[in-house]
């Protein structure tokens, strides 16, 4: 590009790097020769009047009101009233509503249930659509040690080996709605723990709290299926979450057998995909064959912020507008795998001590990732740091609350801070 | 209100065919008019690029084009030299069309610090950078406020930032006399007025009329006098306002989202001229709010930035320096601002590092740019010299590729295959990343490759090397 002779190629030659002058960054030219009888140039700076570093801006020097061209005597001697009525945006349709967690006279043995979705708009944009249901927050707990950054470990010493009393300090002492049980013992490359073993597990932690549980997987479409299985009837009636059914237990023919016995005993089911609405929608569309659709929720998944939290924003956002609008196969809850923000160097690594401690760099990740999906319409998160729950329960809780913003003057301009 | 103007979606090639010369001409760079239409209203062309449309012949037409492809949101643009463009926005939703113009972000300084405390600060802004995927992610702009409302002091506090900085800037306080004084200092450099409000309109309008400068209009909380307030400067012929509803922390954010939302909303999906503006939010606010430790102010300025830059700021005030506060904010910016419909992706194949002999280390990593960049710079500073084959991924990280099964046996033993790996080493081993360590048995079986479990951060590549490679051949 650039080499034909005649001025276009110039042209465009010069074109960028004139803007590039123009924005204040050097640019050097070398062996361009110009022998052109008349030359024009017009730069685009985005709308705004151009400016020369070094030259005084044309209408910057005070200038009389003849210079500025503009006539003074017309403007206006009062504040000129305006209103403002905002358009609603009435959404034809709603995000399905799915209870967790059965309580004794459900046929379950939960204290309390949980209800999530059930949303008419996307979330916080309407303040005449309140929302239904708050979002909802389970903590994990990980039936096995594996590596994990400092800042997360730190709170975790006493009940790390133990996953009825981590489960019980989630909920008694970090207020959590409900929680998830990681199997990482069942998987294949780890211990292979039998399904037998992974049920008792989860026995002690439903004896343990008393709040909904959620039943993680090793990510095996085989082994997860068979552990799934085993829980769903040892748990009979109790309206566990899941995590998850996919695709490939689709094609490793284990789906059917998961969903039959999810079914039978009354659980609930995740359907996980990653990163693609067309996948999430024929993965429930498989489902909705042995499954109940009221009882399906979808994790599209949560990527950490700086590995591509914006593909799940954005994925989410799509997921919900199309619910909304009517597309019945995406009208499922969402749920986020948030704890993965811990995934990025830039929430455990060391960078020195300008960017400080991963004590608050590592849960502020966290943080910003699950505010980022709530906003996106997630419905239900799955965390770990106590300081980023806290912070998503107080903020989700003021956004839900709607209070309005009073008129005042901007204090921070003149605040001593 | 008058007719709808059409959304940048709803605008066809056709519509841009019409006003272009149409002869062809491939000065563009593409072969002909209509394909270059196609490309401007995909947002990879700008109208301009045709260079025969800019010839005063075709004035109208350009008016016209330019008119047709305007965001609803107006681009607005301060400072010299170095510059900050703001709004420029066609959507709601950024999978609608890619959001253009990623949102500055400003640093206070106040007029109450001495001249060291005032350098130092500047210093800490103009400074703070952090490497990310191969670019700079920096600070954008420094926003002056009078503290003291003295004006001579707020002159020289201009004149001290001004020196130490080519930044563009932000004149902050609601009195006229003390903006003057500032303008006086550095009119010239075309800082962004703050602001004009109920009570000093007036006066404000005289000031970014005589000083040729950019205005904020600001009525915190109150969404029909920011109208107002627009609507009347524009009547001074001031055409270049930025919007201040108000951030508010604590009870108020509710509010300040719904407020947010509301205008980008009546600008884009119903064409309001007056809300047609770029927002500006300023998480700085919360530190007015209750009294909190600074530690606990940094936490909430950090999530309340990150959540107006999700919820349609176009600028952002921010107080805190610290490295945990910014640079979350600094990584959103880029992935939101990212084109969506394009992972941020390398091209797969294999890459060299240093001179690699026959037992050199082979690893694998997907082609998504950040995975990529991290894992070269990682290999550089371990200082390796090996192969690194990278598979087509689709653009996603690892974790995400091997869950969504972009990134699965026949992948990796494809691209193996494919890289001539086979000639340049004599070893048949290779390191596989540990977020994918699920895949080693299956792409044992399908690349006749032996599998070596790989770090789950490539920042541990140097030690696994150092350590286990070669490895044993027993195994």
């Amino acid at each position: 590009m650039g080499d034909e002779p005649d001025i276009s190629g110039l042209l465009r030659l010069l074109g960028p790097g004139i803007a590039e002058l123009l924005s204040g960054r050097e640019i050097i030219l070398e062996n361009v020769e110009l022998d052109l009888a008349e030359l024009e140039l017009t730069i685009p700076v985005g709308g705004a009047p151009i400016c020369l570093p070094g030259l005084p801006f044309a209408g910057t020097q005070p200038a009389a009101d003849s210079a500025s061209g503009i006539d003074r005597s017309q403007w206006p001697t009062e504040l000129l009233q305006e209103s403002f009525t905002p358009v609603p945006e009435p959404y034809p349709a709603r995000i399905r509503e799915v209870t967790l967690g059965a309580t004794k006279c459900e046929g379950g043995s939960r204290g309390k249930t949980v209800t999530v979705g059930g949303a008419r708009s996307p979330p916080f944009t309407d303040p005449g659509v309140k929302q239904v249901h708050p979002p909802v927050i389970a903590m994990d707990v990980f039936d096995t040690p594996f590596p994990m950054p400092r800042a997360l470990k730190s709170h975790l010493t006493e009940v790390i080996d133990d996953p009825a009393a981590w489960a019980r300090m989630n909920v008694e002492k970090y207020g959590a709605d409900m929680v998830t049980v990681h199997l990482l013992s069942t998987d294949p490359l780890i211990n292979d723990a039998s399904p037998k073993e992974a049920a008792r597990t989860v026995e002690d932690v439903l004896q343990a709290v008393d709040v909904p549980v959620i039943i993680g997987g090793c990510g095996d479409p085989k082994k997860d299926a068979q552990t799934f299985i085993e829980i769903a009837e040892m748990a009979d009636g109790e309206r566990l979450l899941l995590n998850s059914v996919t695709s490939d237990m689709a094609d490793a023919k284990t789906l059917e057998p998961v969903a039959k016995a999810a079914d039978k005993h009354g659980h609930c089911i995740l359907a996980f995909t990653g990163l693609d609405l067309n996948s999430a929608k024929e993965l429930n569309r498989r489902l909705y064959q042995f499954f109940p659709a009221d009882r399906i929720l979808n994790d599209l998944t949560t990527v950490a912020l700086g590995y591509g939290l914006e593909y799940s924003f954005t994925i989410h956002e799509r997921a919900r507008t199309a619910g909304l609008m009517g597309d019945t196969e995406l009208q499922h809850p969402t749920i986020s795998a948030a704890t993965n923000a811990w995934s990025a160097r830039e929430a455990w690594m060391d960078l020195g001590p300008k960017f400080g401690s991963p004590d608050f760099r590592g849960p502020i990740w966290e943080t910003i990732g699950s505010l980022t999906l709530l906003l996106a319409g997630v419905d239900l998160f799955l965390m770990m740091h106590p300081l980023a729950v806290s912070t998503m329960r107080d903020v989700s809780s003021r956004l839900i609350a709607g209070g309005a913003a009073k008129a005042a003057e901007a204090s921070w301009v003149n605040a001593r801070i | 209100m008058a007719e709808k103007k059409k959304g940048i979606r709803e605008i066809s090639p056709i519509d841009v065919y019409k006003l272009l010369p149409r002869t062809n001409c491939g000065e563009c760079g593409v072969p002909n008019c209509m394909a270059f239409a196609t490309r401007v209203v995909n947002g990879e062309a700008v109208i301009d690029e045709c260079t025969p449309i800019l010839d005063s012949k075709h004035k109208d037409a350009y008016a016209q084009l330019a008119e047709l492809l305007a965001p609803p949101v107006k681009a607005i643009t301060f400072g010299t030299g170095k510059t900050a463009t703001i709004g420029g926005k066609y959507v709601l939703q950024r999978h609608e069309f890619t959001y253009q113009f990623p949102p500055p972000i400003a640093i206070d300084v106040s007029d109450d610090m001495d001249e060291k405390e005032i350098k130092a600060r500047v210093h800490d802004i103009t400074g703070f950078t952090y490497g990310y995927i191969g670019r700079t992610l920096s600070l954008d702009v420094v926003a002056v406020r009078s503290v003291t409302g003295d004006a001579e002091r707020f002159g020289s506090t201009v004149k001290l930032v001004a020196e130490c900085t080519d930044l563009p800037l932000i004149l902050c306080s609601h009195n006229p006399d003390v903006i003057k004084a500032g303008l006086d200092i550095a009119g010239n450099r075309r800082p962004l007025i703050y602001a004009a409000t109920r009570n000093n309109w007036k006066e404000m309008a005289d000031l970014a009329v005589r000083y040729g400068c950019p205005i904020v209009a600001a009525a915190p909380g109150d969404l029909t006098l920011l109208r107002s307030l627009v609507k009347t400067l524009e009547s001074c012929g001031i055409t270049e306002i930025v919007l201040d509803p108000g951030t508010f922390g604590d009870e108020g954010l509710a509010g300040t989202v719904y407020s947010f939302t509301a205008i980008r909303k009546a600008a884009c999906k119903d064409g309001d001229p007056l809300f047609g503006l770029p927002i500006l939010g300023t998480p700085i606010a919360v530190w007015t709010g209750q009294e909190l430790s600074e530690d606990q102010n940094r936490w909430q300025e950090a999530y309340t930035a990150s959540i107006l830059m999700t919820r349609y700021a176009d600028l952002l005030i921010m107080h805190s320096l610290e490295g945990w506060t910014v640079l979350p904010q600094l990584i959103w910016r880029f992935g939101l601002y990212t084109d969506p419909r394009k992972p941020v992706s390398v091209d797969p194949g294999m890459r060299t590092f240093g001179s690699p002999g026959p037992d050199a280390p082979v690893l694998i990593t997907s082609n998504y740019a950040l995975t990529f960049f991290t894992v070269e710079s990682d290999i550089k500073s371990a200082k390796i010299d090996c192969y690194l084959i990278v598979v087509e991924t689709g653009g996603l990280s690892v974790e995400a590729a091997v869950a969504g099964r972009y990134l699965n046996a026949e992948k990796i033993a494809d691209a193996l295959h494919e890289s001539g790996i086979k000639e340049k080493v004599s070893h048949r081993h290779v390191i596989l990343p540990g977020l994918a360590a699920r895949l080693s048995g299956e792409t044992e079986e399908a690349s006749g490759w032996r599998i070596m479990v790989g770090p789950r951060d490539s920042s541990g590549i140097g030690k696994l090397l150092r350590e286990h490679w070669p490895p044993r051949e027993d195994s």
